[in-house]
């Protein structure tokens, strides 16, 4: 998985059947540094996460759709955890 | 899912059948300010997006999952919504 941010949320009227009544969120990847890491993604929400979270990302498929309940869906990506703390070794 | 443009479509009359009936469109990836970000790339849309609308697509076998069990598509970047607004909080 990867460590991003909550930077928005995405507002799609018109999607695919097993995108509706989920919240999706728009996040910038992290480093552990803190910096951005590549281009911000859209990831359906397991965990009801909210702006300006930093929050556990998955970016495999099955994993994506089984955690929001929707298994054989085109769902690639998804918020699964939402990250009290990061401890690295010294 | 990752954020684009459609910029255009591509037109193939010899293809495999799944890819029959369904529209091919030109997708730029974009930045979170709108602007391009990245190369182009061919998706299959499965919402009824046009040219010049800000999607959204997924990418991998989940893009054929619309599709599925009925017919196995040949598609690795899927359109699965069209995009009214990005509230960045």
């Amino acid at each position: 998985m990867l460590i991003g941010k909550v930077i928005g949320n995405v507002v799609a009227t018109r999607k695919h059947v097993s995108h509706e009544n989920q919240k999706i969120l728009y996040v910038q990847i992290l480093n552990l540094d803190g910096s951005g890491r590549s281009n911000p993604i859209l990831a359906l929400d397991a965990v009801d996460a909210g702006v300006g979270d930093r929050v556990l990302v998955t970016q495999e498929g099955w994993s994506a759709m089984t955690s929001v309940g929707k298994p054989f869906s085109p769902i690639d990506m998804a918020v699964v955890g939402v990250i009290d703390s990061v401890e690295l070794a010294p | 899912m990752q954020i684009g443009r459609i910029i255009g479509n591509v037109v193939c009359t010899i293809k495999n059948d799944p890819l029959e009936g369904k529209k091919l469109l030109v997708v730029q990836p974009l930045d979170k300010n709108g602007s391009n970000h990245g190369k182009p790339l061919v998706a299959i849309d499965a919402v009824g997006a046009g040219v010049g609308e800000t999607i959204y697509w997924c990418r991998g076998r989940e893009a054929s999952m619309p599709w599925y069990p009925d017919q196995e598509v040949p598609t690795e970047a899927t359109i699965v919504g069209i995009i009214d607004a990005i509230d960045l909080g």
